[in-house]
Order: structure tokens, then C-alpha cells, then sequence
């Protein structure tokens, strides 16, 4: 189909307002008569409370209130929230769970003055024993949660309810063929075990929100990835109808999956509510290391190989590290982890998925819901296996990969999965069939390719609308968020297309669920899928009622919109509105009691990596010198802008391949901030990047189109493992790959 | 806390302002409804929060504000006076240099300063030059192409005949 919106690769239509310092950020809300909140947490990882003194902070000059969670009990009485289960306290009750839980809030007009006073409350904890590490959970006597609280609202989970004694959130378990038997009669069999650490977002943008009560109403201004959530979460909070929630976004000074669900949201609006003002609360760059991150994981993977040099069969364990809350993590644990066995042509397999509770900061969805973790494991797996049959890295994967009409382990026939493709443009772009320099002296090189896919979370609902004025522009309302994806742009883009307009010619409300639409939120990938569809059809619809004005008056059918003359003729002057809505949710399986779906996912995101590095031996340090990311994200909407998606992803999972790691110390956090937390800088980056679009179309996609938020991030550490493999002969299996943990490996010293 | 009344520029303008002793660069311009320059790291890490002084780019965030008194404080809303962006910005659309854009504000002052000492930077003077700056989108190769189409850019108008 040949198209002149969709497909161009034009600058984000924010883009003006963010070279000039007026970017549209929560950030930047000022509200009449605002009281700041300033947050006092726990000192302890796990422990009754005993008491809360809040009488020096309240006695503080300037301090408007300070509220603990029985205050909150007034207006909330049931005061628990999460996505997938109501485990998490808005501010502490009994028990604290990990070291930088909220406790108590401080209120004042001035910032300064909150956080001087929070310094003055002491509370007083029974302590109890905790557990940090994931398998330790797993058989742990220090129980996190009394009590299994899943949402009611999930069928899956209702078997959960009233879970004592165990603290695995969630089990998921994937049983296709008959594993044992292949292990039984294999060639060959391999076992390892993988590990990755806890990692935060560090959205640059810290997670913000404020919170204006009104006349038997709340307003909630929130750098949310999910304001639709926020709405119903808070309304259920409340025992509100949802049409007294407003929540707004502006643009997000980044995401990544921190500022999904809610985070602050349900607090500033019971706050506000308390006191009778508007509230804000901007956390710090620490503090957002006591609020969600990145799930560590122990990923044991075993496989059964025939003669030939074909896997028969592989069984996964995966133990994800959510932390004291589960968030999303669940959800993770089970959407993600159907996915474990990896891109492969595989007859039998078992997997097993367990989400565990532990005494750490909680953990939720960051960049690829699981992904990375999973394919860290089974790719570094997989270039093992190779390496013991002497067989090519990428020519072991071809014997095995996952083709278009096969049956992925879950059972469903894969379609629109370029997999061999994003292989193939890696091999070739690396050069990989030509002779490779390893180095000399103590300067030696290596190289590795890795690929990796996601199934998107499935099904979700999206819903857009689209407003045509007169004179032909048009005004797109939406609930996804740009964070920087630039969804806006590309959402505009298909709008323009639809409507034969320029993408200029459109203009996107942010959210506000007062007046945008539905959308489950902003994550996984999703919204170039699901909202691209319910955009399309939103301008279809609108479109169809064009023509039928056309046709009214005796307009001649063209092929072209004309709307200006069409609202012309019609109203006899520049006058008149036409809406279109449109709603999109796929088609969708719920797996079996065996975890099986011939429908598991609308659409799987493809992706791959392929390194160069040098490897100094007597220091340990990594040098990448080549970087070579390719996905297949069917028919992009928007190249350009989805070429810096591939590099950003690729390179902000090199930060977590390489660098990022909180480190804990009796649960306490020792590294939050980025001047001991290293994020990858502009010295850090390779010196030659790549990004390849693989030539790939989504029959169900949006003019072809699907998710790559995170596909450039699936490939990245396993690549990366294989290549220091290459390059110096010894295999780390733990993130992250420091210079450090490297030396440790080559000179024989133990951590 | 005693506020107190100073006078200073910013981007070129005389203005007066009431600051708290402990008020940073950051504090003052968001009373001013500036908000280009923003707190992120609160370490002076990031760079989110570039301002310039007296020509001399500093992290407002670490900055205080009293001790701005009688200077000139310039900040990424005065690169588009008259309603032109500046060359260094437009090159950062140009190149798709930023995702999110909350780091973009500090990367721009920078390359305004970098290529006001250095016409001609090679890619490593400006991985250097850019090192306190960072971002977490990541968009680094982008940024390095806009510092060369903008010193490309800087160079040929130089050549034109005013």
C-alpha cells in the first residue's frame, strides 16, 4: 500500500516545545495554595510498627499536617492497591516490608520546611527477620505477606485468595509434550543457571504527582504512564464513581515502566482530600530507588539436544525477585515467562515461573517485562551449547529457530515473526562468516549475536477518538502517553493518513480522563498496536461520515478528502464537527490448565543484538567497539524515530549489562543515586552503532505496524556474555558484567 | 526563612526577585515560571538543570540563588529570542536528539558553549565536552550528529555575507 503520512519520517511534533525549555511536564504545575509533601520512611527491611512519634515535625514552624497511615483509614478504609494484587499499604499499617517504605507524610508550604520536619519523626519497629535473595524466598521462614491479597478481579488469581504462609505471590507453570521422556533418550544434555540483579529506571524525570480536591472530586496531575489505571484505581480506593477521578498527564520526562499502575497517585489524593488543599509530591532521585525497580531473577534452564545438533526439549525455572509489593509482577512472572524456552522450534518443554516476595524495594515491569532476564538465561544457554558441539553460534540457532506456521511451546501457530530475518540481518551486518581479529597480547577481542522475542500482554483495550473541524485539521483525543517514544507523532501520522491531512494538521490532547478515552496504559509495547488500531479506526470512522456529507451534497467522489469544501457545502460556511471513535482490543486465548493457547499474543516483537568488544585481560575492563541492533517491527510508522528507539533501548540495557546494580546492604539501598549507581554516559556508548529495521508487515497491525519500545533491549547482555567468551574464554553467568567481576574471573579470585 | 530582594539578568533582561538563603538557581527560575532548567539527579550529575552564569555554564541545581546577584543568568528560554531557534537547537530536531526532552534543555546550553570555544569539534572533543551531561533515553548518537550539522550549520552562515 503506498502511503505519504504513515512512513515519513518527520520530527516529533513536540519537538519545538522541547528545544525550548517548554516542554509540557508535570514537572512544571504550579497549583493556588499548594502544600508540598515530603515522605518519611522505614528504617527497617521488615518489622512491626510500634509506634509513630509525630509530635516535633507537627510542632515545626511552617508544617501544615503529618499523616500516617491510621489518618489515612479516615478516607480510605480499605487503603491497599496494585495492578494484579491489593498487597501495598498507601502509607505503611502494622508492618513495614523494606527499607524506604512510606510511613508518614509530612505537609508544608514550603519543600525545605517538609523535609526538615520529616527528619523529626521517629517511629519504633519490632523487627522482624527478613529475606532478600529470591531462592531463599522460595522456602524462607521470614514470610513478607501474612496473607495473599490478589484483586478479586482476575479469574487466574482467585485460587490465591487467602494464601498464607508461602511468599511466592504467583505460580505459572507451562507443560507442552513430554519433556522427560526427550531428556531420557537425548544425545545431549545441558544445565546452567543464570542471575540478574535489581535495577532501577532512573526516569530523569522523577515520579511526580499532585492532587487538587474539589467539590466531591479530585483532580490528579501525574507523570503516569497509565492515567485510565490511576482513574479507576483511586475511584475504587475512594468508593468513587470513576467520572469524579480526573487524572491529567502531560508530556513524561521519561518512563520505562516506573510510573505505570499507580505510584504516588493514590497518596497526593488522599492527602489532599485530608487537609482541603491542593497537594504535590516530587520524589528525589533516591527516593525512587525505594519505589519500583527492575526484578533480579535465577533463571535454571536445561535442554535436551539430539545428534544433529537440534533441541528435542527444555525445562525452565524461573524465580523473579519482586520485592515487598508485588505490582505488576505477577503478571510478569506468568506473560513473560510462557516465553522462557526462547525462540526456538521446540517439541517438549516445561516451564515453571514463580513470583517471589522478598524484604527489597518492589519490583515491576522496566523495558521489556521480564524479557531481558529470559533471554540473558537462553541465550547464554544457547551459545554454551554451541560452543560444547563446536557448532557456529548462529548457524546452531538456524538448525533450531522458531519459523513463521510452527507452533510456539504455548501452541500458538506464530505469524508475522520475522525471527529468522532479525538472525540473518544480524549475521550479515556483523560480517559474521568472515575471518575475526581475536587480538593480541593482553588487548583480545570477541563477538556474539543474541535474539530474543516478547509476546505483547494480551488483551488489552484501547479507545481513541478523533474531532474534524471545518477547515480540515484535526484534534486526536488519547489517553497513551508520550514519554518519549514519540507516540503522538506516529499516532498523528496515521490520523493524517486516514484523513488525507498533513500530520501537522493534527493535534493531540494529552490524557485526561475527563475527556480522553480508555487506554489499559502505556507499556509492553502495545500502544503502535493497539491504539495505532483504535486510531485507525477512530479516523475511519470519521472519514466514512465525510464521505456521506460529500455524498449529501452532491459532492463529486473522489479519492482525496477535501473536508473544508465538504463542511462547506454542508454548512454553508466554515462550520460543523465530525467525530469518529474507534475501539481495538485483539483476539485472545486464556491459556489452559497446562498453560497452553493457540492464541497467546496479537502480535510477538522480535529483536537482536550483535557486539564486537575488547577485553583488556589485566584489568577486566569491557570495551564495546560495534553495536549492531536489528528488530522486526513490521512496517514502521515513523523510521527515524523508531531507529532511536532501537539505539536508546540497546544502549540503556547495556547500562544493565554492564554497570547498573543496586547494592543492598541489610536491605538497605547503598548506592541511590547516579553518582554510585552508573547509567550509561555518552563515553559509554560504542563507537559504532548500527540499527536495522527488519522488512517485516503486521497483517493486524496499524498499515502493518507493531511495538518496538523494547525490542533492541532483548539481545544486549547475552551478546555481550558470549562475546567476552569469545574474546578472553571466561563465561560470566551473573549481571552485571563489570570490569571488576571480569577480573575477578580471569585472575582466579573468588567474589 | 528571611527572604531577601536581588537584581540580576536573566537572558539579558534586569529582574528582581525575593530568595530564600537556601534557594537554588532551580528554585529561583521555577518562581519565575522558567521551568527549562530542571532538578533531576539533585547531584550535579545529570546536567538536567545547565544554566548559564556570566557566560559559564554551572548546575543550577547546586547553585545558589543569591549569590546570582548583579549577574547575567542565561537559560535555554532566551536561545530563541525573537522567536528563531538558534542554530544548536534546531540541529537537535534536525538530528531527533532527544526522546523525552527532560535532559535536552542542559545538552543544548552545552553545545552552544562547546561550539562558541571549538568550531570545529571532533567527535571525541564533543564526547568530552558532553560527559557531565547525561541522558537517560540514551540519545547520544543522536546528539553527537546534531553538534556536527550544527557546527556545520555555524560555519557556513559565518561564511555568508552579512
Amino acid at each position: 500500500m503506498t502511503t505519504t503520512e504513515v512512513g515519513r519520517s518527520l520530527p516529533r511534533l513536540e519537538a519545538r516545545q522541547k528545544v525550548t525549555g517548554h516542554g509540557n511536564y508535570t514537572h512544571n504545575i504550579k497549583l493556588p495554595g499548594m502544600v508540598h509533601a515530603k515522605v518519611f520512611r522505614s528504617t527497617v527491611p521488615h518489622g512491626r510498627i510500634l509506634s509513630i512519634d509525630t509530635s516535633d515535625a507537627i510542632a515545626l514552624p511552617g508544617v501544615t499536617a503529618v499523616i500516617t497511615g491510621q489518618d489515612i483509614l479516615k478516607i480510605i478504609p480499605e487503603p491497599y492497591y496494585g495492578p494484579a494484587f491489593h498487597d501495598q499499604p498507601i502509607l505503611a499499617l502494622d508492618k513495614v516490608r523494606y527499607v524506604g517504605e512510606p510511613v508518614a507524610v509530612v505537609l508544608a508550604e514550603d519543600p525545605r520546611v517538609a523535609a526538615e520536619a520529616a527528619e523529626l519523626i521517629f517511629a519504633d519497629y519490632e523487627e522482624l527477620p527478613a529475606v532478600y535473595d529470591e531462592t531463599e524466598a522460595m522456602t524462607s521462614k521470614a514470610i513478607v505477606h501474612d496473607e495473599l491479597k490478589p484483586a478479586g478481579t482476575f479469574p487466574d488469581l482467585k485460587h490465591l485468595i487467602g494464601r498464607k504462609d508461602t511468599n511466592i505471590a504467583l505460580d505459572f507453570h507451562l507443560k507442552r509434550g513430554d519433556a522427560d521422556a526427550a531428556f531420557a533418550s537425548a544425545e545431549h544434555v545441558y544445565e546452567h543457571s543464570f542471575q540478574t540483579q535489581q535495577t532501577m529506571h532512573t526516569p530523569f524525570e522523577p515520579l511526580i504527582s499532585l492532587a487538587e480536591p474539589g467539590d466531591g472530586r479530585v483532580t490528579i496531575y501525574s507523570a503516569s504512564q497509565s492515567p485510565s489505571f490511576a482513574r479507576s484505581e483511586v475511584a475504587r480506593l475512594l468508593g468513587w464513581p470513576e467520572n469524579r477521578v480526573q487524572v491529567k498527564v502531560g508530556h513524561l520526562g521519561g518512563g520505562f515502566g516506573a510510573k505505570l499502575y499507580i505510584k504516588l497517585e493514590a497518596l497526593v489524593a488522599a492527602l489532599a482530600l485530608l487537609v482541603r488543599r491542593p497537594v504535590r509530591l516530587s520524589l528525589s532521585m533516591e527516593e525512587q530507588f525505594y519505589t519500583i525497580t527492575k526484578h533480579a531473577s535465577t533463571f535454571h534452564i536445561k535442554s535436551a539436544v539430539d545428534k544433529d545438533g537440534r533441541i528435542t526439549a527444555r525445562k525452565c525455572e524461573v524465580i523473579w525477585n519482586g520485592g515487598a509489593y508485588a505490582d505488576i509482577g505477577p503478571r510478569v512472572t506468568q506473560k513473560s515467562g510462557f516465553t522462557a524456552t526462547g525462540p526456538y522450534d521446540i517439541e517438549s518443554a516445561d516451564i515453571d515461573s514463580y513470583a517471589l516476595y522478598t524484604n527489597r524495594p518492589p519490583a515491576g515491569a522496566l523495558r521489556g517485562f521480564g524479557i531481558p532476564q529470559l533471554v540473558w538465561a537462553y541465550e547464554s544457554h544457547t551459545d554454551l551449547i554451541a560452543r560444547d558441539l563446536g557448532i557456529d553460534p548462529v548457524e546452531f540457532r538456524r538448525r533450531n529457530i522458531l519459523r513463521d506456521g510452527r507452533p510456539h511451546v504455548t501452541g500458538t501457530i506464530m505469524k508475522d515473526a520475522a525471527i529468522d530475518a532479525v538472525l540473518e540481518t544480524l549475521a550479515k551486518r556483523m560480517d559474521w562468516d568472515a575471518p575475526f581479529d581475536h587480538g593480541s597480547g593482553t588487548l583480545k577481542r570477541g563477538r556474539g549475536i543474541a535474539i530474543g522475542f516478547k509476546a505483547c500482554v494480551s488483551p488489552t483495550t484501547s479507545v481513541a477518538s478523533v474531532s474534524v473541524s471545518a477547515d480540515g485539521s484535526a484534534t486526536l483525543y488519547l489517553s497513551t502517553v508520550d514519554m518519549g517514544q514519540g507516540s503522538d507523532t506516529a499516532m498523528s501520522q496515521i490520523v493524517a493518513e486516514v484523513l488525507a491531512i498533513r500530520t501537522e494538521d493534527v493535534r493531540v490532547i494529552n490524557p485526561d480522563t475527563d475527556i480522553t478515552p480508555y487506554d489499559m496504559a502505556t507499556l509492553g509495547s502495545r500502544s503502535t498496536f493497539h491504539m495505532g488500531n483504535a486510531v485507525r479506526k477512530a479516523a475511519e470512522h470519521a472519514r466514512e461520515q465525510l464521505l456521506e456529507m460529500a455524498e449529501k451534497v452532491g459532492l463529486p467522489k473522489k479519492n482525496t478528502l477535501n473536508v473544508p469544501e465538504i463542511f462547506r457545502h454542508a454548512y454553508g460556511m466554515q462550520a460543523g464537527t465530525v467525530i469518529g471513535v474507534g475501539t481495538y482490543i485483539p483476539t485472545y486465548a486464556s491459556p489452559d490448565k497446562d498453560g497452553l493457547s493457540d492464541n497467546v499474543t496479537p502480535f510477538w516483537m522480535i529483536g537482536g543484538t550483535g557486539v564486537e568488544v575488547e577485553v583488556d585481560t589485566e584489568t577486566g575492563q569491557i570495551k564495546l567497539l560495534k553495536m549492531v541492533n536489528a528488530a522486526d517491527m513490521g512496517n514502521p510508522l515513523n523510521p527515524r524515530i523508531v531507529e532511536t528507539q532501537l539505539s536508546g533501548a540497546a544502549i540503556m540495557q547495556l547500562g544493565f549489562t554492564v554497570s547498573e546494580e543496586m547494592i543492598l546492604d541489610g536491605g538497605q539501598v547503598t548506592n541511590a543515586s547516579l553518582a554510585d549507581y552508573k547509567i550509561p554516559g555518552i563515553r559509554d556508548i560504542p563507537p559504532h552503532i548500527e540499527n536495522h529495521i527488519v522488512e517485516a508487515y503486521t497483517h493486524d497491525g496499524p498499515f502493518g505496524a507493531k511495538g518496538v519500545g523494547e525490542s533492541a533491549t532483548f539481545g544486549v547482555s547475552p551478546a555481550v556474555a558470549e562475546a567476552i567468551h569469545d574474546a578472553c574464554g571466561v563465561r560470566l553467568t551473573k549481571l552485571p558484567m563489570t570490569a571488576e567481576v571480569l577480573y575477578k574471573a580471569l585472575h582466579g579470585e573468588q567474589e | 526563612m528571611t527572604k531577601r530582594s536581588i537584581t540580576f539578568y536573566l537572558n539579558g533582561r534586569p529582574v528582581e526577585a525575593y530568595v530564600s538563603p537556601k534557594d537554588t538557581l532551580v528554585d529561583l527560575l521555577r518562581n519565575l515560571d522558567h521551568f527549562g532548567a530542571r532538578e533531576s539527579c539533585g547531584q550535579g550529575l545529570c546536567g538536567c538543570c545547565t544554566v548559564l552564569v556570566n557566560g559559564t555554564s554551572v548546575s543550577g541545581c547546586l547553585e545558589l540563588a543569591e549569590l546570582i546577584e548583579g549577574k547575567n543568568l542565561d537559560t535555554i528560554e532566551g536561545l530563541d529570542a525573537g522567536g528563531e531557534l538558534s542554530v544548536v537547537q534546531q540541529a537537535f530536531i534536525d538530528a531527533g536528539a532527544f526522546q523525552c526532552g527532560f535532559c535536552t534543555s542542559g545538552f543544548i546550553l552545552m553545545v552552544e558553549q562547546l561550539l562558541d570555544e571549538n568550531d570545529s569539534p571532533t567527535p571525541d572533543e564533543a564526547r568530552d565536552y558532553l560527559s557531565g551531561n547525561l541522558c537517560r533515553c540514551a540519545a547520544y548518537p543522536e546528539i553527537l550528529d546534531a553538534v556536527q550539522l550544527a557546527a556545520d550549520k555555524r560555519k557556513s552562515l559565518q561564511k555568508e555575507p552579512a
